[in-house]
């Protein structure tokens, strides 16, 4: 029962690992700012979620538990405030692919 | 195959997928064409030290870094906060 858990653990992690190897891809492979964040916000919610789960599952303790969960909250919270940010600062400064977008809500007020 | 086998395997992917996600980044973040890119990438790479933290705590079965953990998750929105807000306007 050990050893199945510590496995499950293991196969967390890779699965995190592979969450920043594609957020890593979509950062070099996507052409404007809008789109490389969304490829980067996959590590920051998903990936730090399925570490925090194999942690949890490793140590088998409740107190590790509460410690995970202000971390995972945390990064829920500041994840679309960050997003936010910086994607306002990309479509002031026009470094949005405007050939690609198919509404521009926010054409008029400019 | 044994569980120590499976174990070590599963650890050198973990390792290899890390390594080639941070370099990855580090590329994006050297060549960025705008400051908000390299904003988003070393982003990207500090969510990948934080998964890196976990992984490792989980590998050599300890929790020495949690508060590093948290500490990194709750300060690390700022850094492009601040950049998208204050370093990144265009000059009209």
């Amino acid at each position: 029962m050990d050893a199945a858990l510590d496995i499950a653990a293991l196969v967390l992690v890779l699965l995190g690992a592979f969450l920043c190897l594609t957020a890593a891809i979509g950062l070099l492979r996507f052409r404007d700012v809008p789109s490389r964040l969304h490829a980067a916000t996959k590590p920051q919610v998903l990936g730090v979620m399925l570490i925090a789960a194999a942690i949890a599952l490793s140590m088998r303790s409740w107190t590790v538990v509460v410690a995970l969960i202000p971390v995972v909250l945390i990064q829920l919270a500041t994840a679309p405030l960050n997003a936010h940010m910086v994607g306002r600062q990309a479509y002031r400064n026009g470094t949005v692919d405007e050939a690609t977008l198919v509404v521009d809500e926010l054409a008029d007020r400019s | 195959m044994s569980v120590d086998a499976i174990q070590t395997a599963l650890i050198v992917a973990a390792h290899v997928l890390f390594a080639v996600a941070a370099a990855l980044t580090i590329v994006r973040i050297v060549r960025g064409p705008s400051i908000l890119d390299r904003a988003v990438a070393s982003d990207v790479l500090l969510t990948e030290v934080l998964c890196l933290l976990g992984a490792e705590m989980v590998i050599h079965q300890h929790t020495r870094t949690l508060p590093v953990m948290l500490i990194v998750a709750a300060v690390g929105v700022f850094g492009s906060i601040a950049v998208a807000r204050f370093v990144a306007r265009r000059d009209q």
